[in-house]
């Protein structure tokens, strides 16, 4: 049978867009989401003071993304002003994690299918419950794909050696400084340093704050709730006299500079 | 662009077009504008008496921030509509605002107004100047103007902590707009004249958070004294003024204790004197 010329099968192509869009998130660094015992805590590595991978959407919903930042700032203002309406039609209380996790879905999946490059953004949408059986983390990949983790969710860089080593260290209601020193030596690879306090974007959804629970930790609140540094945990038994995983990401280095 | 009741069920492509304005208001005036208090109808009569009137609110600085207290009567004409209403709101964490006139427009335009200052703060990632929420607020009442001339007046009250200050700002309007900056201390409402004058005599520069809190209760109680839309404490059914602080602190409303606590001293010591503190002469 012939083909026309430049024939790709739609197989081909979905796989070509897909692969594109890995490439690109992995490219950056890891953002690590996870429960603690007051909410949800979000902690990411990010140098620049001004381009927030972290940030709130409404009273109870925080927002986390790694990829493109043009691309995920468009989510994040879409995800606002869906909350911000939804929220001045009905009420504040009818506007949820999952609803705006469906939005984002849906967009996500209609661009990978219709245009020609799919979004190279993964998000975390994030809700916090009057207790830890209402939390919620929503993760959705670049083709609108959504994941309903439990207790944390790693993405971006190398997702999979960070979600590893989170999932080894995690536990139940845990403090805030320990969901902390988890998540940072999650994002740490085994033997690496770990990033100065003021490249490090920290947040936190918090159940017991009245009106909206979002708020970022900076400067010296951070600084009170890192361990010491020569207090810092060794690294888990296993891991040790290992080869540690290949960490170099392809590509260039996100430091942040950027904004693309 | 669009209302989004023109877009197949599951489009909202319109939630992701940046249109260059952190406004909630702009945009819910191109999203759905039907949800917009602020409308241009024109009524058969002017139904300004049968609506439910907000009275009196109060507003007064003190050293680092600034206190708004409202009595908890809403009227129609000569009806008592409401003994319990609740017209001071908190806007965001620094700031409240307090409504007099039509007590549903109010009630909605400081509903909107919260998520207007919100929607900014998280759009753009700070917290907006004292003088851009004032006005805002301004462009809000502005937009009611058409309905005011049918009656459906609504004036607010605006309070702020400004940190660049480190002090409390006050900020009046009129039916047209505004706004137009108060020192130390502002009223709005029926009884605004009555509070006016009672402030006039008690507003000590420099005062704690505390004593300007008294002072408000019986600057209220003043104005619920000749004001007959102004509701007074409501001794049998213990319904007392709200009291909110905005201060470094930020916002806080004061619990129901702490305002029982000022009203108790006030009404004890009105049974000896009952026109309220005398203010020396000289």
């Amino acid at each position: 049978m012939s083909m026309p010329f430049g024939y790709a099968s739609p197989e081909q192509i979905m796989r070509d867009k897909a692969d594109y869009a890995r490439k690109g998130i992995a490219r950056g660094r890891s953002v690590v989401v996870l429960q603690y015992v007051d909410g949800i805590l979000f902690v990411a590595p990010n140098p620049s003071k001004a381009l927030h991978k972290i940030s709130e959407i409404y009273d109870r919903i925080g927002f986390a993304a790694v990829g493109r930042y043009n691309e995920f700032e468009e989510l994040r203002l879409g995800g606002i002003r869906y909350a911000d309406i939804n929220g001045y039609t009905y009420d504040r209380s009818d506007v949820t994690g999952r609803g705006l996790a469906n939005l984002y879905a849906s967009n996500l999946g209609r661009i990978f299918t219709d245009s020609i490059k799919s979004l190279e953004v993964e998000v975390v949408v994030a809700e916090v419950g009057d207790g830890p059986d209402g939390d919620a983390i929503y993760r959705l990949t670049f083709d609108g794909s959504v994941f309903d983790e439990h207790g944390f969710a790693a993405m971006g860089g190398q997702a999979e050696a960070v979600s590893t080593r989170l999932k080894e260290r995690y536990r139940e209601s845990m403090s805030l400084s320990a969901a902390l020193e988890v998540a940072l030596a999650a994002l740490t690879e085994p033997g690496g340093e770990r990033p100065p306090v003021t490249q490090l974007e920290v947040a936190v959804l918090d159940r017991n704050r009245e009106h909206r629970k979002f708020l970022r930790l900076t400067g010296s609140r951070l600084e009170r709730l890192l361990p010491s540094a020569d207090a810092s945990a060794p690294a888990p038994a296993a891991e040790e006299g290992e080869k540690p995983p290949p960490t170099g990401p392809e590509g260039d280095v996100d430091d942040g500079s950027s904004p693309l | 662009m669009a209302s989004h009741r023109d877009l197949p069920a599951g489009l909202r492509d319109q939630l992701f077009h940046n249109t260059g304005s952190s406004s909630f208001t702009d945009f819910v005036g191109s999203y759905a504008p039907e949800l917009l208090p602020l409308r241009n109808e024109v009524l058969a009569t002017p139904i300004g008496d049968q609506v439910p009137h907000a009275t009196t609110i109060i507003a007064a600085t003190f050293a680092g921030g600034v206190v708004m207290a409202g009595d908890r009567r809403a009227t129609s004409g000569n009806i008592i509509s409401q003994r319990d209403v609740e017209k001071v709101f908190r806007t965001d964490d620094y700031s409240c605002m307090g409504i007099a006139g039509t007590a549903s427009t109010g009630i909605e335009m400081a509903r909107l107004y919260r998520v207007e200052l919100e929607h900014y703060e998280k759009l753009e990632g700070r917290t907006m100047s004292v003088a851009g929420k004032a006005n805002r607020l301004a462009t809000m009442i502005r937009g009611n103007l058409a309905m005011a001339m049918q009656g459906l007046v609504v004036v607010p009250l605006f309070a702020a902590y400004d940190p660049a200050a480190d002090a409390g700002r006050i900020f009046s309007y009129d039916v047209a707009g505004g706004p137009y900056e108060r020192e130390r201390f502002d009223a709005i409402g029926s009884g605004s004249i009555f509070a006016r004058g009672s402030l006039k005599k008690l507003y000590r520069d420099g005062a704690s958070a505390d004593d300007m809190a008294m002072t408000l209760i019986q600057a209220l109680y003043d104005a619920a004294d000749d004001d007959s839309a102004t509701g007074g404490p409501d001794v049998t059914r213990k319904i007392w003024p709200i009291v909110s602080v905005v201060d470094a602190d930020g916002f806080r409303r004061l619990s129901e204790e702490q305002v029982t606590g000022y009203v108790e001293r006030m009404l004890e010591a009105r049974l000896i004197s009952p026109d309220g503190p005398i203010a020396p002469l000289r």
